[in-house]
């Protein structure tokens, strides 16, 4: 393929996972914002929303896009309330001191990962696309006869690839309604600037924070669903989606939900454009360094309000 | 002689005599524990004493690992000379972190180190053809050997781990009960106290981060010559958790504790390996349950309660 339309393949490419990348990314920005606290496990919850697709499509059955229907949303709100439970038993209890809770998400990250290999087993299991017509993408040239328009082989992409971009735009716009507009957003908005004080004026903010963590263990789950289908379910696929979620919510000022956005189409754009044409590991070292430089010299993320 | 002087002595004497009545097996699984357990010893010097958590100690096990193990294949380094290479590799990695990491407190800290040990894992990836990345190296059985002792036999390498073992720990039971320990305590215990009582915080730190990466490199290059294998497995993710994860359940700033905190994880796991192949999920469900429940970990709880000396 040429140049040109080898690109916009990768930019395609890019912005799909960018896409769910968005909606992962959210999710930890999220708990960050409004908790202070980092979630280890998020990755695993990303993974869980995957393989519960997997199994609740194979559970219901009948066409392809019914089970996935299903699995849109009922494996997002089971995680979510896996998630708030976990909440409830384990984060509650260990005071959301910021460094206990990192040391208790990566147990359950293990707890999580683990079961899941003893139920699902080690095996990569495929979830049918709702649909996937394939289109074709024309590219011009300049030949003899001015502009000329053909279908080179190889530049295509499916309905279904479209469908995640424009789902992740919907939900992103949702959840800004949700924060910006709704009395739930005051509530959120609220904890976030000051738990005490929002507690003195009679929000339950224990419940609050179960809420918002499993609020941000469905937006990964949710994430995952609309991966699964050009992805496989996988007990280990958690790991990847929670490095760049870092990443993201690292470089786009943590917990700001705005840079958020903003940083996981930049991520992800041209984490897909750099793997298509360079290595993909050196893509991540350099990725890992960004982040690490990131964080001792510019600690408010590099869209993020100068605010202590 | 103090009472806990003759403790650790005693802990000592008595892995020396275990050598002559355990069973092979357990012999072995000593002393990946000894060695193991001196990783988690260098953990706890920032972990325990100077109160700063590191997610990214993998790194540092790996670099004396790597240092050792490819100065052995690249240029035929003896073993002993590619030990010490493997240490100032682990000396020189930690000070270019703490340099750089102890710009960041509490939580962005701990992310720093855990990017940066990520950056040391896919690094070693990707110069697959030298380090063979996920497949690792086997260092031959027969440049295992120093001072015409061959340290692949069962006792010699029995020894040799006990011996590195306890040189860390008598060594860490001289650095706590120094001045330099005790500031490093003021400063786990009271950051801004110590800044104004006129102890250089900063110094002091990078000086555990250094101590602590020398000490886990050297635990990673003793590994990779007494086990005979080098791969890139040791500075993935779970490499930087097993120490945390040692240290809080033998109880963070104990001399003791994170012997018998790898102590215990070894055998649980053995224990559970035999019944699933999930075997992490035991170590997630101690993670949960040692944060939740036993902050101070097992020799901690033991100091509060009986052992008021323990260092």
């Amino acid at each position: 393929m040429e140049f040109g339309p080898h690109l916009i393949l990768a930019m395609l490419e890019g912005l799909v996972q960018a896409s769910v990348l968005t909606l992962t990314a959210l999710g930890l920005s999220l708990v960050f914002g409004v908790m202070r606290v980092v979630n280890v496990a998020h990755g695993e919850f990303f993974m869980l929303g995957a393989v519960l697709a997997w199994w609740l499509t194979s559970l219901v059955g009948g066409p392809a896009a019914l089970g996935f229907a299903v699995a849109l949303i009922a494996a997002p709100l089971l995680v979510g309330m896996m998630a708030a439970a976990a909440d409830w038993l384990i984060l509650r209890r260990v005071e959301y001191d910021p460094e206990r809770t990192i040391v208790a998400t990566i147990g359950l990250l293990y707890i999580i990962q683990q079961v899941t290999l003893m139920t699902y087993g080690p095996d990569a299991r495929p979830v049918a696309p709702p649909f996937n017509t394939r289109l074709s993408i024309p590219w011009f040239e300049f030949g003899e006869g001015g502009l000329e328009f053909y279908f080179p082989w190889g530049l295509s992409t499916t309905s279904y690839k479209l469908f995640i971009i424009a789902a992740a735009i919907a939900i992103c716009l949702g959840l800004w309604a949700l924060m910006a507009k709704s009395r739930l957003g005051l509530i959120l908005r609220a904890t976030q600037l000051d738990s005490e004080c929002a507690q003195a004026f009679g929000i339950p903010v224990e419940r609050v924070y179960a809420l918002v963590f499993g609020l941000g263990a469905a937006l990964a789950a949710l994430g995952a669903v609309l991966v699964v289908p050009v992805q496989q379910a996988h007990y280990l696929m958690g790991a990847d989606p929670l490095l760049l979620s870092f990443i993201v919510v690292i470089i786009g000022g943590l917990g700001s939900l705005r840079g958020t956005v903003l940083a996981a189409v930049l991520i992800g754009m041209s984490d897909g454009i750099i793997s298509v044409f360079f290595s993909p590991t050196l893509a991540k070292i350099l990725a890992t360094l960004l982040v690490a430089m990131v964080l001792i010299y510019r600690p408010n993320g590099l869209f993020g309000a100068r605010t202590t | 002689m103090s009472r806990s002087l003759i403790l650790h002595l005693g802990l000592i004497g008595l892995l020396i005599a275990l050598q002559f009545v355990l069973p092979v097996y357990h012999h072995g699984v000593l002393a990946r524990v000894l060695v193991m357990a001196t990783f988690a010893m260098g953990y706890n010097i920032m972990f325990g004493y100077a109160g700063l958590l590191s997610l990214g100690h993998a790194m540092f096990f790996a670099a004396g690992m790597y240092g050792m193990g490819l100065s052995v294949q690249l240029w035929g380094v003896p073993v002993g000379p590619a030990f010490l290479i493997g240490i100032a590799c682990a000396a020189g990695l930690a000070l270019l972190v703490g340099l750089l990491a102890l710009r960041t407190l509490g939580v962005a800290f701990m992310i720093v180190t855990l990017m940066f040990s990520q950056t040391l894992f896919l690094t070693i990836l990707y110069f697959n053809p030298v380090t063979r990345g996920d497949e690792g190296f086997v260092i031959q059985q027969s440049v295992r050997q120093i001072f015409g002792l061959d340290l692949s036999a069962p006792t010699t390498r029995y020894f040799a781990a006990l011996l590195l073992f306890a040189i860390v720990l008598l060594g860490i039971l001289w650095l706590v009960r120094s001045r330099t320990g005790r500031v490093l305590i003021a400063i786990r215990e009271n950051e801004e106290r110590a800044r104004m009582l006129g102890y250089d915080v900063w110094r002091h730190k990078l000086l555990a981060v250094v101590l602590s990466g020398t000490v886990s490199g050297a635990a990673g290059a003793a590994y990779g010559i007494l086990f005979g294998y080098v791969g890139a497995s040791f500075a993935q993710v779970p490499y930087s958790i097993f120490p945390l994860l040692w240290v809080l359940l033998g109880g963070a700033g104990t001399v003791i504790g994170p012997f018998i905190g790898t102590l215990f994880m070894f055998y649980l796991i053995d224990l559970s390996s035999a019944v699933t192949d999930a075997y992490m999920l035991v170590v997630g469900v101690i993670l949960v349950l040692v944060t939740m429940f036993a902050r101070k970990g097992l020799m901690g709880v033991i100091r509060e309660r009986w052992l008021k000396w323990l260092p």
